[in-house]
This record gives structure tokens, C-alpha cells and sequence, in this order.
């Protein structure tokens, strides 16, 4: 049986994600609650989650989430590790162990900081160095697998379904400013836990529900820019092109939905001079990362989340505030069931971005 | 010597039971095949004379005339087959080197043929483009490598200049001379009305056709035929001509029997005189010169227009078109081993050059291995014979196609591969004006207009079926693609994988 990444195993599945802008405190057992209710989405072959501010303590270090197969691997990518970064702190990452999940890999995290040298010889600025370590271990080191990198924030991942998944990494001793959470129906089997969702790069993390028809156009643009699809998960290709449009290129959250999920032509030629000089130029620099096929997103991010749908919302995608809570799921349910009374519920349109941030954020 | 004697390869077969003696197509021929016998109140035909182009079958109003093939034959030989005796009598007789028009012919592989498409099943919906939206725009041109923004933050277009296209479809490149004004105006004014591009070819612009300008190629050649200032201005963008897919390694051929009053004053060449391109651009002996050529253009249209370089697909394509793609040039189109001609060597034609299937494959493949797929678009042609080739095409990582032999055969062309006689019955490849007369651009132009809206539909619907909904996410998009019959190598070459798999 290949192992995902040799082969491409399309998923259906359920999101759900919550925030408080205000950046009050949410337990993580609030999110595997809301996840849990929509059980129906997903078949116990995936599950996961990203909590953000969860780790104030280390706020300034790079946490890597690695999973292992053996100790053989540990020891490689710890050299590689030290050759690269001051570690400041690693353990096991304390897990909850159950039936229901198996098949484990040893899971290890680690508080790291550049090397100042290694930094400074790269030429590199720091997150673009953390980057290509990170795709360097994933690439070369056999049984490696980072699968979380970001400053306080984590992902939590593994084969079963999505309330034993957090049930498993004891996400009811966890506080964040906010959370994503996601459960898989893969049409395969896959043994293997990195291809659970979420995906992350540095503390870009992407929920994913749909199967881009896109996935091969987007994926043989975005391998020019130095990044390595070894998944083969649309959700891999779709964090390295908001990696890449955010973080590289700089564009703002708005003009980066624009390039994923542009706007139809004829909508376009509807636009304002202004807005229609900009979509037309979106659409033509970037147009071998528009996204197409059924997708619905929200993407975690360092003070925020935004969710997004393809331009024909082919995948359901609700939206719902309470107070300076925003709450984002594939179904109204999962909100509900974690806020009874909302102040206001709605379902965006295909190609709207969502965004949610922090009050503080970009101050 | 009688050996010289060689059996026509076709025969007219003329039903008399139906012939009613009209003569249409004794004064249709321009190759004289059809005459009346007085003397026997009949009409006759010398089958030698016949190229097969069906002039007369489609004009006899009484349906007496068919052309088959002859089964008069050597004796069977698969080596010494008789088409290869006979171009051996014809050499001995003549001296010469053989003649041919139009693409190879062989019985090459046709890899279009040998890949299948993708449809969406149930984990993803399959899109209805009678009820979505469903687009097929595309520009041609370099992607900035970075934004920019001005005081106000406001992105800044720093795009170079693009062609924008409302299909991923061109007329590809026919000179005026190769073929015939009527042709050049459908051709034209269907780009016009279609909102895509047609190009010059090599023989200049006529007066009348600088009206169509953005909706113009304006092609340079080794040959420099027709070029000036005003020219290089009046289209959308300029091709620099390398290379052509039917004879690699030479320039074009334009029989002086084909060079009217018309065409001398628009190439800037006598009246009646061959026109031979010099096989290379004597300013260009490499790759660096080709960059001075590049930027000598951008500059005479004061960087303005895209300049394309056009490369016959051979054997070191990729590394050539690497090349290209830093040479300054914003498209580079490979045109294919069975790409058309109006002229070429026979040896040359059937011998020379590649597929583009693989060259395409090889090309999109090394420019993204290098980081710089993004800095050129890729067009290619030779040959697209369908909305599926154009679909392969894209997926294989063209941005566009080019079109010509598909767009003549919409304007009537037979394929009888003579155009080099300058005697086309069609009115397409010719300067004899009772000949040209025969093509009403009023016509022409609406059925090239409907053939490219025809290939739209298609592949809107196969797009659909795919679960796209905008060309640009089938560029490069080769999941989409899988080989049959095909072996590891050959796959490995389009990178794609097999069916089944």
C-alpha cells in the first residue's frame, strides 16, 4: 500500500473554527465539541487541529510538531536540528492514549530559535531559513515529518476520528486565542498521520474541505517558487500558495482570495476602474494559482482567521458572531451546538473571504 | 526513357450515366485534368494532372465525378515502397530536390492520440457550461516577479505588454503570398471578430490589412521581407520567425510563380522572383544575438508590443527554448514536426524535427526545473486538429495554440499538399486571380469565426467535465492527462502517468 504523498487520495470532510477578537482564552475541548457534532463528515481516517496563543511561555520560539517512525529518525533530524537551531526546550508531546487511536508515531515537539550564524550565512530573513529547513526535513529526512513549525500556535493531528483526536492530545489542557479543527473522509485508507489535516507552514494553517480540480496547475507553479508538494494533499498546495502570496509576495488577506478564488470575468467587467484594474492584474500575474473545483478553507494565521469558499461555493461554509466570538464551520450545527444564540449567522458567497483577526491585530 | 513513366496516383472515376456534359469541371481545374473531346462529345480526363484536391467532385451538380486511389502497384515491397521508386524515377529525371507542401504525412506517432482526459466523478461535481460560467480568456506574456505599490499602497500594474485572447487559440503564421489575399482577409477579420490574434507569416502586411492590426502578428523572418517601421508598429506583437515545424533549419520558400504585382510590393522583392529565406538570421549565430534582435524590436516599438520567438521543435528544444525564455522574449512558439508549409523539401519535411507532444512536454517541464516558466508564455502548433489537441495541450503546459493547417482546411482547403504550384483551385494558396476569387472572404471568415467558436464550446464542455471552470487552471495541469500505449520513456517525457494508474 503506498503511503500518502506517493499517491494522491482525494477526501471529503468537515470544518469548524472559532476566534475571540478581543483574544480571550477558548478551551480546546469547546472546538473538538463543535467538530464532534458534524461526526457524519468524516470516517475516522483523519482528524485534526490548530490552536493559536497556546503556547504564551514560548511565544518567541519557532514550536515544531514532528512525528517519527522510529528513534533512527529522531536522532537524524535532532542532529540536523542542532545544526540549525538553538533548542530551547524538548519533550514528547503528552498524548492520552486510547483504542480508538493506533497506529502511533512517536510525537515530539520542539522550542527553537535560528542559529544566529547558520541565519546570518544563509542570507535568508528568519522565516524564510525555518521554512527551508522545515521542507529540507520533510524532503530528505526518511521517517521525519514536521508537521507543525509556527510561534504559539500547534497543530494536532492523526488517523481516527476528530473528537478521539483531541481526546488523544489532550486539547482540554490547552487555551488559545483561537482554533480550527477538521475532520476527513478520505476515499482511501491512508496509514499514514501527516496527511491528516490541518497543514501548516510557520503559522500559516490550512482546514480544507473539497478536492480542487486545480491541484496539478497550482502544484507545478508553487514547486517553482521552493516549495516541495510531498503530500499531494490539495491542503499542502493550498498553505504554500497563501504562504507564498502573504508572506513573499505581500499581499493583503483580500487581494490573496482574489488570486485563489478570483472573480469571474464578467464580474470583473462589472467591477469599478479601480477594483477592475486590480482583479484584472491579480488574475493575469497570478493566474496559474487560482483554485478551482469545490473548496471551502479557513485559513489560521497569527492573529486571525479567514474562511474562504471557491467561486462556485460548491462546498457549504457558515459563518456565525456572538459578542467578539466569530465562529466558522462547514455546518450551522457546529456552531450551535458550542453557542446556542448567536448575534448573527450568515453564509458568505463563493470567492467572499471571511476575515476574522484579533482587535489588536496590526497595531 | 519510358521509365520515367510513372502511373498517376489517383483516378478520376466520371459516372457517364450522370455526367451531363456541363464542363464545370473542365473550367474549375487550374491544373487542366478535365477537357471536353469534340470528337467523342465527352468529357475526358488525364488523371495525371489530378492533385486530388476535389474542386471538381464538390462542384459537379450532378455528382459524376470521385477520385480514388489508383490500384495500379508495383510489386509489393515493404521497403522499396512505390512511392519511394517513384520519387527515385523523378530525381534521376530531374536532378532536383523534391518538393512537398503542407505537414508531414508519415505514419509517425500521433501522442495526441495516445492521451486521454480526465472527468470529474463524485468527490467532485462536474461543472455544466450551459449553466456556470466557463472561461477560456487567456493572456499571453512575462508575469512581474514581484508586485509593487505605490504611495497609496495601491498595487501597481507592472505587467509587461500581454495579448489577451478570449480563447487560448491564434491563426498561425501564413505569409501573403504563400496564401492568397481573400484568405489573409478571412483570416483577419475572423481574429478580429473572435477576439484573437492572426499572424503575417513572413511575406509583410498588405495596406488594406493594417486596419486589423490588434488583432495582428506582425512576423520577422531571416528574409526580412515587408519589415518597417510602420509594420512592426501596426500589430499586437512580433514574432520573430527562428524556425518552422515542416523544415527545421531552413527558411521559407516562395515560388516566384507566386509572386504577383501584389506580393512584390508588400515583401519588397521583383516581381516573379523566388523569395528563399537564408536558413538562419544572418544577425543571429547564437543566442546572445538572438537577445540583441529581441530588444532591437522592443525598442522600434518603444516597448510596446510582446516580441514572440518561434522555434521549430528539434531535438535540443528545451534547452533552446531555456535560452529564449532569457533572451528577453515574452512567447516562445514551438511549432511541431507536422507543422504546414506552403513550400518545403520533401526529405526535409517527412525527416526533420520532432513531435510537439513532446516537445511541449519537454519545454513546460525544463522551464519550470529552472524557476522560469513564468517569465515567457509557450504557444504551440503543428499540428492542433481538434478542440481534444487543444485541451492536451493546455494540460500539457501550453498557454495557447497556434492553428493554420485546421484554419485553411476551414476555408476549403483539401489537403491535396500542392501548394507550392501556386495553382489552388480553392483560391487559399495562390496569386492567380480568377483562382483567388473562388474564396469569398465574406464566407471564409465566418467559417474560420465558427470553427474556433465551435473548439470554444468543446472545450468549455470538456473543461466541465473536469471540474474547471478557468483555462488557466488546466495550464500545466497534467493529472488531467493520462497516457495509453504509451512506454515508461514516453511517459516519463510528458510526465504524465498511464491509464489505470
Amino acid at each position: 500500500m503506498l503511503r500518502e504523498g506517493e499517491i494522491r487520495i482525494p477526501s471529503g470532510c468537515a470544518i469548524s473554527g472559532v476566534i475571540s477578537r478581543s483574544g480571550k482564552n477558548i478551551n480546546g475541548a469547546e472546538i473538538v465539541k463543535s467538530i464532534a457534532t458534524m461526526h457524519d463528515r468524516s470516517n475516522g481516517l483523519g482528524g485534526g487541529f490548530a490552536g493559536y496563543g497556546i503556547y504564551p511561555q514560548y511565544a518567541d520560539y519557532y514550536a515544531f510538531h514532528v512525528f517519527y517512525d522510529g528513534n533512527k529518525a529522531r536522532e537524524e533530524c535532532e542532529r540536523f536540528l542542532d545544526r540549525h537551531f538553538d533548542i530551547i526546550n524538548l519533550s514528547k508531546i503528552p498524548v492520552r492514549k486510547s483504542n480508538k487511536i493506533t497506529a502511533e508515531p512517536l510525537i515530539w515537539r520542539y522550542f527553537v530559535a535560528p542559529l544566529p550564524t547558520k541565519l546570518k550565512d544563509s542570507h535568508l530573513d528568519e522565516k524564510e531559513f525555518v521554512t527551508r529547513c522545515v521542507i529540507n526535513i520533510n524532503a530528505n529526512i526518511e521517517g521525519a515529518y514536521v508537521f507543525s513549525c509556527g510561534k504559539n500556535m500547534g497543530v494536532f493531528k492523526a488517523v481516527g476520528f476528530p473528537e478521539d483526536v483531541g481526546e488523544y492530545f489532550r486539547l482540554d489542557e490547552y487555551e488559545g486565542y483561537s482554533w480550527t479543527a477538521h475532520g476527513r473522509y478520505p476515499t482511501n485508507t491512508p496509514g499514514w498521520w501527516g496527511g491528516a489535516h490541518p497543514f501548516a507552514m510557520l503559522d500559516y494553517s490550512i482546514v480544507h474541505n473539497g478536492e480542487i480540480s486545480s491541484y496539478d496547475a497550482n502544484r507545478r507553479n508553487i514547486e517553482m517558487y521552493g516549495y516541495k508538494c510531498t503530500l499531494q494533499t490539495d491542503t499542502e498546495v493550498i498553505t504554500y500558495i497563501i504562504d507564498y502570496l502573504l508572506r513573499k509576495q505581500k499581499l493583503t488577506l483580500e487581494e490573496c482570495a482574489e488570486v485563489i478564488a478570483a472573480p469571474f470575468w464578467s464580474t470583473i467587467d462589472r467591477m469599478k476602474e479601480e477594483d477592475k484594474e486590480r482583479v484584472r492584474y491579480l488574475r493575469n500575474a497570478f493566474s496559474s494559482l487560482l483554485i478551482t473545483g469545490p473548496f471551502s478553507i479557513i485559513l489560521g494565521f497569527e492573529g486571525g482567521l479567514m474562511a474562504l469558499n471557491d467561486r462556485l461555493k460548491l462546498r457549504s461554509m457558515v459563518i456565525g458572531e456572538k459578542d467578539d466570538r466569530v465562529y466558522m464551520a462547514s455546518e450551522e450545527c457546529a456552531i450551535r451546538v458550542i453557542e446556542p444564540e448567536l448575534d448573527r449567522i450568515w453564509t458568505p458567497k463563493g470567492g467572499e473571504p471571511v476575515i476574522a483577526t484579533l482587535d489588536s491585530y496590526g497595531k | 526513357m519510358a521509365v520515367d513513366f510513372l502511373y498517376p496516383e489517383y483516378e478520376i472515376v466520371r459516372d457517364y450515366n450522370k455526367c451531363i456534359g456541363c464542363r464545370v469541371c473542365e473550367r474549375q481545374c487550374a491544373n487542366c485534368a478535365h477537357s471536353y473531346d469534340e470528337e467523342m462529345d465527352k468529357m475526358v480526363s488525364d488523371d495525371a494532372k489530378c492533385v486530388n484536391c476535389h474542386r471538381c467532385v464538390s462542384l459537379c451538380p450532378t455528382r459524376a465525378l470521385k477520385i480514388v486511389h489508383t490500384d495500379h502497384t508495383f510489386k509489393h515491397n515493404s521497403n522499396w515502397t512505390g512511392q519511394t521508386i517513384s520519387e527515385i524515377y523523378r530525381q534521376a529525371g530531374s536532378g532536383g530536390v523534391l518538393l512537398s507542401s503542407m505537414g508531414n504525412p508519415k505514419n509517425y506517432p500521433v501522442y495526441w492520440d495516445k492521451i486521454l482526459l480526465n472527468a470529474s466523478q463524485v468527490t467532485n461535481p462536474p461543472i455544466d457550461p450551459l449553466r456556470e460560467p466557463m472561461e477560456t480568456k487567456v493572456f499571453l506574456g512575462a508575469k512581474p516577479k514581484k508586485i509593487e505599490r505605490d504611495e497609496k499602497g495601491r498595487l501597481v500594474n507592472n505587467l509587461s505588454p500581454q495579448i489577451e485572447l478570449s480563447t487560448p487559440i491564434m491563426f498561425s503564421a501564413m505569409s501573403y503570398g504563400s496564401i492568397s489575399y481573400n484568405a489573409h482577409e478571412s483570416l483577419a477579420r475572423a481574429a478580429e471578430e473572435l477576439g484573437i490574434l492572426y499572424n503575417t507569416g513572413e511575406g509583410g502586411l498588405h495596406p488594406d490589412f493594417y486596419k486589423y492590426g490588434p488583432n495582428t502578428i506582425v512576423q520577422v523572418a531571416s528574409g526580412r521581407f515587408g519589415v518597417s517601421k510602420d509594420y512592426l508598429k501596426a500589430g499586437a506583437a512580433i514574432e520573430i520567425k527562428m524556425g518552422q515545424g515542416a523544415k527545421p533549419g531552413i527558411g521559407g520558400h516562395l515560388p516566384g510563380i507566386k509572386v504577383s504585382e501584389d506580393i512584390s510590393k508588400t515583401r519588397m522583392i521583383p516581381e516573379g522572383s523566388d523569395a528563399i529565406s537564408p536558413a538562419p538570421h544572418h544577425d543571429i549565430y547564437s543566442i546572445e544575438d538572438l537577445r540583441q534582435l529581441v530588444y532591437s524590436l522592443k525598442e522600434a516599438s518603444n516597448y510596446e508590443k510582446p516580441v514572440i520567438v518561434k522555434i521549430a521543435a528539434v531535438h535540443n528544444v528545451a534547452a533552446i527554448a531555456s535560452g529564449i525564455a532569457r533572451s528577453g522574449a515574452d512567447i516562445i512558439a514551438i511549432d511541431g514536426f507536422r507543422g504546414g508549409t506552403g513550400a518545403a523539401p520533401t526529405r526535409i519535411r517527412d525527416n526533420v524535427g520532432i513531435p510537439i507532444e513532446l516537445a511541449l512536454a519537454a519545454v513546460d517541464q525544463r522551464l519550470r526545473d529552472e524557476g522560469i516558466r513564468d517569465n515567457v508564455s509557450v504557444v504551440v502548433g503543428g499540428s492542433i486538429r481538434s478542440s481534444a489537441d487543444v485541451v492536451k495541450a493546455i494540460a500539457l503546459g501550453a498557454d495557447a495554440v497556434y492553428i493554420a493547417t485546421a484554419a485553411v482546411l476551414a476555408l476549403g482547403c483539401h489537403l491535396c499538399r500542392t501548394c507550392q504550384t501556386g495553382k489552388c483551385n480553392w483560391g487559399i494558396a495562390t496569386q492567380r486571380e480568377d483562382l483567388v476569387r473562388r474564396l469569398n472572404p465574406e464566407i471564409g471568415y465566418k467559417r474560420l469565426v465558427n470553427l474556433v467558436k465551435a473548439w470554444d464550446h468543446e472545450i468549455k464542455e470538456i473543461m466541465g467535465g473536469m471540474g474547471i471552470n478557468s483555462i488557466e487552471a488546466l495550464k500545466g495541469n497534467r493529472l488531467m492527462l493520462r497516457g495509453i500505449g504509451l512506454t515508461e520513456k514516453e511517459l516519463s517525457i510528458l510526465g504524465i502517468k498511464h491509464a489505470g494508474e
